[in-house]
């Protein structure tokens, strides 16, 4: 294939095709939005996990001893509102996504370059917002924003949070936007709906969650500022609003939002479980309707986070047995995943490390959410720590594993070089090891009661030990994040020169140079094979040095 | 390699100056705007059904308190708005048209036409918000809404219920006016490049798209209109 060489005698790729401060701020290529887009959430992601050590900290012993209890507030809300919505949500579709959608189904760039850069800008505004927040002295709802405590009762940067998360959902609005057009409307020739990879299906069903789910956070949350500006008392009970109306608007969004989290994280793992099993992925049409089941169940559960707020029996009876239902199709995914290794040629690099990580993380925290689901048990352990060691087991034990594991599978595209495969199985299993020390034991610290949101358990000193552990875990787990920036920088530098196709996968990605040439593709491409089509690929994955 | 990735498909050339480079041909590129559009009205959707559920929560539970402060909007103002926007849709239509005819002058005329629908229908809403802020309808400290429940002379109105109709009366409509300023902005920058004569038979897919978006904001007040100010007006 004929390539554009530059004058230094260098082949012409969308990273040194232009140099300078502008070209990478007015730029509408994919790849460099997805680059714009990892620096941003990095950014975020660390600083949320600086509010992650402090409340670790505090529960290092029982006595609130560190930070005062104003400030402990703060910590988990913006804890929770930084990770959520600068890191969590946009991750994976605004940087894998990005990059990696338009190249997988054979086009130059999503249908709306523009509008692609104008959803960084308006992610950069409201992630400016939550700093502004942050510097201010924060903000302490929790990050569930419940009225009437934020509209009425307290004195914190409520307003500025709400519209920060407010912007920053418009520009996750429009990332969807981008993704459904661009699947529908942008696939190469012979790129049938059933030859499209898994990765493309997650974002496809994650991206109709973002486009009908976020507007009625948007709204929610105007409503909220607006009440909290002009007391107007449509979520304040004591001028005749009802507090359950924003919850339910607030779940409505928030709960589909996890599957926003954790589809894409799904996508991943598919592609990384063919390449390293070297076998076509079992129940293909079975996974890519299991990826929209989820999308659609998923916006029918929401009220299961209400179960002690007063709705009725029986709504909540419903809600419990359709939230039974998520099950189904999440179990379909972690059976064909398995199904997948079967017999196949496993080896085991960093990426299949996440990926085995994933799929077990995942499914502790699908089984424990069935807990949560049944309406008894719900009641017992509500607001403990049960609660959060499980959805930090489908956040980050599912989500960040499966972030972590396509950053590595497809670093050598992004970059050009490699990675250190030594370092990146420690990462990996500091963060394997790092996450369940952290997580496992507030599984039972929440059945033995210990609420979350506590910044004293002085009256209970036999949570402590558990607690310990769990700040232990906490600290290698920071170890296990730390070092893959750190590699992933080296390597830039250092890191030996990538192939085109370091791990002998199919996809159109691995057929264009790494890394790719601006417009990805010299030609226009024509598909006439089916996805994950390993038993026509001789070549195993090259041993790592 | 395993099988050859790349083979040449056709490829059509490149004359259509509108056409961007990323698109295989003029065809892909208008598909691609006008189901952006319509995805994007689908999210529009939800943004103002959050509203519209909050609407009817509290119809249902204060029932009496929406009707009264239904009967205070001034419907002769808002039926006129309707009237004004029905007609809106129309030039808007004609002016699709006459971009896929090529009829330079009609193009212009439509959309100059339909920005000053828009302009009146906002400043007859501003006309209301000036009514309702004399009469202390404004939901804040000042609000004052006396009177009673309509069909019940003896059950005075709840004043913490009607501030509640107000306020969804003024975010709802408040940002559906956002709605119509931006589409308002849309159509001066159409206009400009319709002078440019920018639009004809081979490309008019943006007057196309915004006017599916002013179609869009057009059936919200159709549904604004009767919920807001029509239903208490039996006598
Ligand atoms: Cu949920």
């Amino acid at each position: 294939m004929a390539t554009a060489v530059l004058e230094s005698g260098e082949r012409e790729t969308y990273l040194n095709k232009e140099y300078g401060i502008k070209s990478w701020l007015l730029t509408v290529d994919h790849k460099r939005i997805a680059l714009l887009y990892l620096v941003s959430i990095t950014f975020f992601f660390f600083i949320g996990g600086f509010f992650a050590l402090l409340i670790r900290l505090e529960l290092l012993t029982p006595a609130g001893d560190l930070v005062q209890a104003d400030t402990y507030n703060k910590l988990f809300t913006m804890h929770g509102q930084v990770m959520v919505f600068f890191f969590l949500i946009p991750a994976v579709p605004a940087v894998l996504g990005n990059f990696l959608i338009p190249i997988m189904i054979g086009a130059k760039d999503l249908a709306f370059p523009r509008v692609n850069l104008l959803s960084w800008y308006l992610y950069i505004i409201g992630g400016a917002l939550m700093l502004y927040t942050i510097l201010n002295g924060g903000v302490d709802t929790g990050w569930t924003f419940y009225t009437p405590l934020s509209t009425e009762f307290l004195n914190t940067h409520v307003v500025t949070a709400g519209l920060a998360i407010f912007v920053a959902g418009f520009s996750s609005i429009l990332t969807g936007l981008n993704f459904v057009v661009t699947t529908h409307r942008m696939r190469a020739p012979g790129m049938t709906w059933s030859r499209l990879p898994l990765f493309v299906w997650a974002h496809y069903a994650t991206s109709i969650i973002q486009l009908l789910g976020t507007p009625v956070l948007a709204i929610t949350l105007l409503l909220v500022v607006c009440e909290r500006l002009f007391h107007l008392g449509i979520f304040n009970p004591a001028l005749g609003g009802d507090p359950l109306l924003f919850q339910h608007l607030f779940w409505f969004y928030s709960h589909p939002a996890v599957y926003i989290m954790i589809l894409p994280g799904m996508g991943i793992v598919s592609e990384i479980v063919c390449c390293f099993s070297r076998k076509r992925i079992f129940g293909y049409t079975a996974m890519a309707l299991a990826l929209l089941g989820i999308a659609v169940v998923g916006f029918l559960v929401w009220a299961h986070h209400m179960f002690v707020a007063g709705i009725s029996l029986y709504a909540a009876m419903i809600f419990s047995l359709l939230s039974y239902f998520v099950a189904v199709p999440s179990a379909i995914k972690v059976f064909n995943w398995t199904s997948t290794m079967y017999k196949g040629s496993i080896t085991y690099q960093t990426p299949m490390l996440y990926a085995f990580g994933f799929i077990g993380l995942f499914t502790m925290g699908g089984l424990t959410g069935l807990f949560l689901a049944s309406l008894g048990i719900d009641v017992h352990v509500t607001d403990t720590y049960f609660v959060v060691a499980h959805f930090h087991y489908i956040m980050v034990g599912g989500m960040v594993m499966a972030y972590l594991g396509g950053m590595h599978f497809w670093w050598p595209k992004i970059s050009g070089r490699m990675y250190p495969e030594g370092w990146g199985r420690l990462a990996a299993l500091l963060v394997f090891v790092g996450f369940n020390l952290t997580f496992f034991p507030q599984f039972i610290l929440g059945y033995m009661g210990m609420p979350r949101r506590y910044w004293d358990y002085s009256h209970s000193p036999e949570f402590q030990i558990l607690n310990v552990l769990s700040t232990a875990g906490a600290t290698v787990l920071a170890v296990g994040y730390v070092l893959p920036m750190i590699y992933f920088l080296w390597s830039m530098r250092y890191g030996k020169p990538a192939p085109d196709n370091p791990w002998n996968a199919a996809g159109l990605e691995w057929m264009v140079p790494s890394p790719p040439p601006t417009f990805n593709f010299e030609e226009q491409p024509v598909v006439t094979w089916e996805a994950y089509n390993y038993d026509e690929i001789k070549e195993e994955v090259p041993v790592a040095q | 390699m395993h099988n050859s990735p790349i083979a040449t498909a056709d490829q059509e050339a490149h004359q259509n100056p509108a056409l961007l480079h990323h698109f295989a041909t003029e065809e892909q590129q208008k598909d691609a705007a006008s189901l952006g559009m319509w995805v994007f009205l689908a999210t529009e959707i939800m943004f103002f059904g959050g509203m519209f559920c909050a609407y009817l929560v509290y119809r249902y539970w204060y029932f009496g308190d929406f009707g009264a402060g239904s009967q205070s909007l001034n419907v002769v103002l808002g039926g006129t708005n309707t009237a004004v926007l029905i007609c809106s849709s129309l030039t808007v239509a004609l002016a699709v048209r006459a971009a896929q005819l090529g009829q330079q002058k009609v193009i212009i005329i439509c959309l100059i036409l339909t920005m000053l629908l828009g302009l009146v229908f906002l400043g007859i809403k501003g006309v209301e918000y000036h009514d309702k802020f004399v009469e202390h309808h404004v939901p804040g400290p000042g609000f004052h809404f006396p009177g009673h429940v309509p069909g019940h002379p003896d059950i005075p109105i709840n004043q913490h219920h009607a501030q509640i109709f107000f306020s969804l009366y003024f975010i709802m409509t408040g940002l559906h006016a956002l709605h119509m300023i931006i589409g308002v902005g849309l159509f001066a920058f159409i206009t400009y490049n319709a002078m440019r004569r920018r639009y004809g038979p081979d490309y008019y897919t943006p007057v196309e798209v915004a006017g599916l978006y002013w179609h869009f904001v057009d059936i919200i007040w159709i549904y604004l209109f009767p919920l807001l100010y029509l239903i208490d007006r039996s006598k």
